[in-house]
């Protein structure tokens, strides 16, 4: 049986009191839920403090470069289907450098779990703005305080049909965990939007700011109305709802393509031979 | 005289000018005749000036001849631009319905293309059928054949269609061979025989050959000229459980390409210079977390956007230079359809022996071109994937790791998923199992045992092909899709009592530095002969070996060079 000891790792470089800490513990304990080895689970994370996630465990892992951790976790799903592929970062990582990547590795729809620890502001290069900072935020490149919108991860992955779509928040563990593994074991992309106070760099989101706000959906909430789901993706200033916010059943890239499952392309021999009526077509 | 003739089918955009040509090169091919076909399209769908030349000859050719003799004239412009390319006693054939003309002469041959077709067949869209019926009955080629590779064309669309397009093309040969008083004179020799020989362009050859490798994964955007391996790839799907995934963009390409090849298997991407500048910051990724992959780089004219639809041979520096940071890789240029092949395959074992990033370079010309070659040997083809970390090793060795330093500087591989191992990799600098570090020594370790893989790399690497004179003065320095046009330069000079050699190469990087400069050394002029303007492979020789170039001929118009070209050129540097 697997426990939460096989996945214990290397001593973490964040800052006391981090919410990727928390967060750190929500994962492995959801892998623990799921009954997943580590050498079945393969990470794949990009650049920011978020990224550092897989280093502090024990699982396969490929730490990318920024913004292109779906990419990566998009070739790695479609060679092996056997393995768990889960995408970590931070919202500076998915929502700006990788923007274009999370739209269509959200139309794609491979069975990959993507969480992004969403703090509002970027830790590793101390403190500028990131694409979810509220407007009036100051920060060092933004001295007068951010003027643009606030990008909202949930309500775009809405419109484009996700799969699976959560908020967790890095202050409840549990609920976290048992929201990371809904979203594992959703077949299709899961997109896990994590609230996560960062100490350091951001006094206005704190987890006191949070504290009054965060709420859980119960279970009077549908998550498959898609109109309703927009408008809870909508709250923000006073009451933040947390929770799975939408699901749709949609075929999976892997629906589509089902012999890359029955033999993944990992697993195929490969035999010169059955390839040589690919010249056939040229003869003269 | 033994065959070499030239055939152009000039138009706009979207007269099917290629799917004449292609019927015609296939006809002339099936005759038994070596034939060499290229494109020059203009980067638009419909309306423009837009060729398509064949030649054929009795002789292996890999190169485009700036004299026609036969020009099928589907639009004015073609009739009246072109003309001056004729060689004496050359025909033009034009539709006589729709291009008017007063002059009655022996040059210009009317056929009423779409009349013919409408008549036999009811349908104008056959006017091209008709089109290539009277260009072989021109030269008076075998109709059978004719009617073979219509069939083999058409088969897709049904019985009907081939049937109507094989009356269209029997129409337009009959009318030529009706009139009586029309004297070609450039025989065209068939042997009638049938041959072993494939016609494959030299995108088609790209593709081919990673499929046969094993590649299983491949990604990519669609760019000119890259875009016909993707779409090659892309057929074989079904057939063959391999998957090409179209990218949001070439980053994308390139990561989706690496992840796939981390998790075990040979994967490519395709573009062509803008999509590499995207991908350079993956390709930096390859070199650090020594991910085996596979970028074919199919040039064409830039900066940016450049001449979308031509040709050019100017990311050779690019391709040696390009990425952050200091890390090994092997560049390939073909420069026939066999050196592409073999080199596509050798590109998949390097790049997973040494789990390196391994670049090919193609360019327009020779990826869109048509070649006729003996069939490939895939008994030739070995799989080599490298070193793997077995179940049994782990009971020896212990805990795996990816980055291991060893005494060749190659870790063995352990693809995730396996229960003896976790792999573990970082674009960060790291620790022999794939944890970031900020180490000093590490970090000194790990560049070291990264750039000695150069060495053994090093040694796979072929020498340049040497051809031509024994005492040569001269030799004729190419690299990549000029083989072609050196190869026929060389034997022309020759003949006409220059004494010169050509020195191709097509296995670039690392540079074969000391086989080179041995070869350089034995002549007393140095030419180099680029589709660029400033000469790389020039200051590629010179950075590497310290010899000077004396001169160069250089094409940077976007046009391919050809061997009058080379000719000319020559005779001005004296």
């Amino acid at each position: 049986m697997v426990t939460l000891r096989d996945y214990e790792g290397g001593e973490t470089a964040w800052c006391p009191g981090c919410g990727n800490l928390l967060i750190l513990t929500a994962v492995k304990k959801a892998l623990v839920k799921l009954g997943l080895e580590p050498y079945q689970v393969l990470m794949v994370s990009g650049i920011g403090q978020a990224a550092k996630l897989p280093h502090y465990m024990k699982c396969n892992l490929f730490n990318g470069l920024h913004g292109r951790t779906l990419p990566v976790a998009t070739g790695a799903r479609i060679t092996n289907p056997k393995l768990t592929v889960i995408a970590v970062g931070g919202d500076g990582d998915g929502y700006g450098e990788g923007g274009n990547h999370l739209i269509h590795a959200i139309r794609r729809n491979l069975d990959i779990t993507y969480l992004v620890h969403d703090n509002q502001v970027y830790g590793l290069t101390k403190g500028q703005a990131s694409p979810t900072s509220e407007e009036g935020f100051v920060t060092k490149t933004t001295p007068e305080g951010v003027f643009v919108r606030r990008l909202n991860p949930i309500a775009l992955a809405i419109s484009l049909g996700i799969s699976f779509v959560a908020r967790g928040y890095a202050g409840d563990i549990e609920h976290l965990a048992d929201i990371i593994a809904q979203g594992i074991t959703n077949r299709g992309f899961s997109l896990i939007d994590i609230l996560q106070p960062c100490v350091t760099f951001n006094r206005v989101n704190t987890y006191q700011w949070y504290r009054g706000r965060v709420y859980k959906l119960d279970s009077s909430y549908n998550p498959k109305d898609p109109m309703a789901a927009f408008q809870k993706s909508l709250e923000w200033e006073d009451r933040i709802p947390i929770g799975v916010i939408y699901t749709e059943e949609r075929p999976t890239y892997e629906d589509h393509y089902p012999r890359i499952t029955e033999t993944p392309l990992v697993e195929q021999h490969h035999d010169i031979k059955s390839f040589e009526e690919i010249l056939e077509e040229f003869k003269v | 005289m033994a065959t070499d003739i030239s055939f152009m089918i000039g138009g706009e955009a979207g007269q099917g000018l290629q799917s004449i040509g292609y019927i015609l090169a296939k006809s002339l091919a099936k005759g038994g005749l070596y034939v060499f076909a290229n494109q020059d399209n203009e980067s638009r769908i419909r309306g423009g000036h837009n060729f398509f030349q064949v030649r054929a000859s009795a002789k292996a050719v890999q190169a485009v001849s700036e004299r026609l003799h036969v020009i099928i004239a589907l639009d004015e412009r073609t009739m009246t631009e072109r003309r001056r390319d004729l060689v004496e006693g050359g025909v033009i054939l034009f539709d006589v319905d729709k291009i008017e003309t007063t002059e009655s002469t022996e040059t210009l041959l009317g056929v009423p293309f779409e009349r013919l077709a409408k008549e036999k067949t009811g349908k104008l869209i056959m006017a091209n059928s008709v089109a290539v019926g009277a260009t072989l009955g021109l030269i008076k080629h075998d109709f059978n054949i004719l009617k073979t590779v219509l069939n083999e064309t058409f088969q897709a669309k049904g019985a009907e269609v081939a049937e109507k397009n094989i009356q269209a093309a029997r129409a337009g040969y009959d009318y030529i061979a009706d009139r009586s008083r029309i004297k070609f004179r450039y025989a065209v020799e068939t042997t009638g025989e049938p041959t072993d020989r494939i016609l494959i362009s030299g995108n088609e050859v790209i593709a081919s050959s990673a499929l046969v490798s094993g590649c299983k994964f491949m990604s990519g955007y669609p760019m000119s000229p890259s875009t016909p391996i993707q779409q090659f790839f892309a057929s074989k799907m079904r057939g063959h459980n391999v998957v090409f995934e179209q990218a949001e963009d070439e980053i994308a390409a390139i990561n989706m390409a690496l992840g796939a090849s981390f998790t075990g298997v040979r994967a490519m991407v395709a573009t062509s210079g803008g999509g590499f500048s995207l991908m350079v910051e993956g390709l930096s990724l390859a070199g650090m977390t020594e991910t085996p992959v596979v970028i074919i780089i199919c040039q064409r004219p830039g900066p940016a956007t450049g001449f979308p639809t031509r040709t050019e041979q100017a990311e050779l520096e690019f391709a040696i230079h390009a990425g952050h940071g200091e890390f090994p890789r092997v560049v390939f240029a073909p420069g026939t359809p066999e050196q592409a092949f073999y080199l596509t395959s050798k590109a998949f074992n390097l790049a997973e022996k040494y789990q390196i990033p391994a670049i090919v370079l193609s360019d327009q010309y020779f990826s869109d071109s048509y070649f006729t070659t003996e069939r490939f040997d895939i008994s030739l083809i070995a799989i080599e994937r490298g070193e793997f970390f077995t179940e049994s090793d782990a009971k020896k060795l212990g805990e795996y790791k990816r980055h291991l330093i060893t005494e060749s500087g190659i870790s063995p591989r352990l693809l995730p998923g396996q229960s003896w191992g976790l792999s573990v990799t970082d674009s960060d600098e790291h620790t022999e199992d794939g944890h970031i570090t900020e180490l000093a020594e590490v970090r000194t370790k790990n560049v070291r045992k990264r750039l000695k893989k150069l060495e053994l790399i090093r040694r796979e690497i072929g020498p340049p092909y040497v051809y031509g004179s024994v005492d040569a003065e001269t030799i004729l320095i190419g690299w990549g899709s000029t083989y072609g046009p050196l190869k026929e330069a060389t034997d022309l000079l020759n003949g006409q009592g220059s004494r010169v050699k050509m020195l191709h190469l097509s296995e670039i990087w690392p540079f074969p530095s000391e086989v080179l400069a041995e070869e350089l050394k034995k002549v007393r002029s140095l030419v180099s002969v680029e589709s660029n303007s400033t000469g790389q492979m020039a200051h590629l020789i010179r950075a590497e070996t310290g010899i000077e170039v004396d001169s160069k001929v250089l094409r940077f118009d976007g046009r391919p060079i050809s061997p009058s070209y080379i000719l000319r050129e020559f005779q001005t540097i004296g």
